[in-house]
């Protein structure tokens, strides 16, 4: 499947169904995660429920701390 | 107001104190250190050399910079005492810090006092701010729902350059906007770059404000300005080094204390505003506030025991 993500084109594999499982592709599930998806933005509750599927264009924001 | 006086905090407050800013307010806890030099551009070697706590190094640069501008530096841990005194009068708080304790007190006090902020940090080469306004856009703890354990990238990896200004540009440029009072140029969405990887994206986070939010909600009751919240050791971020703070404010003695230690320990270093030592495996900063920080260690109770062995 392929998904533009942060604006780039990347395959995944077939196994990753969800946002939750997207998030653990990227290795980004324990940290803090802002998901839009389509322009749409996705209350953390939904991101085990979400399903993508290809050309979703999905953003991804995750909070740092250093400054 | 710019809490932290780190990359972010010394390339605001440079910015806005050349733009002739009426006041500024600055408060930093930590001192200059030689990493410090690559990023942070107010200091110097020479106050690297002599460990001249950063709030002092940047109103002296700043003041060169701008003599009409009123600066006020505070050498200080900022928590909720300092920063209920600190803000009265302010119109913006910029956040310059480096960890989310201090931004959680930010945001519980923007909206208490209905003072915009904004929330700027940096990690490597990635960037991220977001412009809070109380009343109108979501809080950072509608964003984050509750302080980060763990799921934070600190800053062991360094920051480049051009990512710090990077997210100054889109700091300070929302901070002008705000302060010449032209709100409908906000940006009003929450940024984020990679300036190695060659990724932006800019979203619309306004659904994300909750209803029931305990910081800017309609029953609120800023859990971060009570005492429970608070923390008094933290580990630093990044850096191996745990800070502990005494649960009330101190003016401690280094002029005896440094006799005291240097009988003990031979050489111990001082300057007006703190006085460090070297153990076997670890360094002790003493500030004159009474807080400590211990170099060498992320462990909290290796900490305390050291803080207790030599200062009681
Ligand atoms: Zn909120």
């Amino acid at each position: 499947m392929i998904l533009t993500v942060n604006g780039d084109q990347v395959e995944v594999p077939n196994t990753v169904k969800t946002i939750a499982e997207l998030l653990q592709h990227f290795e980004l599930n324990n940290k803090v995660v802002i998901v839009e998806k389509n322009a749409e933005i996705l209350e953390k509750e939904k991101h085990a429920e979400t399903l993508i599927s290809d050309k979703d264009k999905i953003e991804l924001v995750h909070f740092v701390g250093g400054g | 107001m710019i809490i932290g006086a780190g990359a972010l905090g010394t390339g605001s407050a440079e910015m806005l104190v050349r733009a002739g800013i009426g006041k500024i307010t600055i408060a930093d806890r930590d001192y200059v250190e030689w990493s410090n030099l690559q990023r942070q551009q107010l200091y110097t070697e020479e106050e690297a050399e002599q460990r001249i706590p950063k709030a002092v190094a940047a109103k002296k640069r700043l003041t060169a910079i701008n003599s009409e501008v009123e600066i006020c530096c505070h050498v200080m841990d900022v928590s909720v005492e300092e920063m209920e005194r600190l803000v009265e009068g302010v119109d913006l708080i910029l956040d310059a810090s480096d960890n989310f304790d201090i931004r959680m007190i930010i945001n519980d006090i923007s909206q208490k006092y209905q003072i915009p902020w904004i929330y700027s940090a940096c990690v490597g080469s990635y960037g991220i701010s977001y412009t809070i306004l109380p009343g109108e856009t979501p809080c950072l703890n509608c964003l984050l729902e509750k302080v980060p354990m763990g799921g934070i990238t600190c800053d062991t990896v360094g920051i480049i350059s051009p990512a710090v200004q990077m997210v100054l540009s889109f700091q300070i440029s929302e901070a002008l906007k705000i302060l010449v009072e032209d709100r409908l140029h906000l940006r009003n969405k929450l940024i984020s770059f990679d300036l190695w990887e060659n990724h932006q994206s800019s979203i619309n986070v306004d659904k994300i404000k909750r209803e029931d939010c305990p910081s800017c909600g309609a029953e609120r009751s800023y859990p971060y300005l009570s005492f429970s919240n608070q923390t008094k050791t933290a580990v630093l971020c990044g850096r191996d080094t745990v800070q502990i703070r005494p649960s009330q404010p101190i003016d401690r003695d280094l002029e005896s204390l440094d006799k005291a230690l240097s009988r003990q320990l031979g050489k111990v270093s001082r300057n007006p505003y703190l006085l460090s030592f070297s153990t076997a495996e670890h360094r002790l900063v003493i500030f004159k506030d009474g807080r400590v920080l211990i170099h060498g260690t992320k462990s909290i109770p290796e900490a305390k025991s050291l803080y207790h062995r030599y200062l009681g």
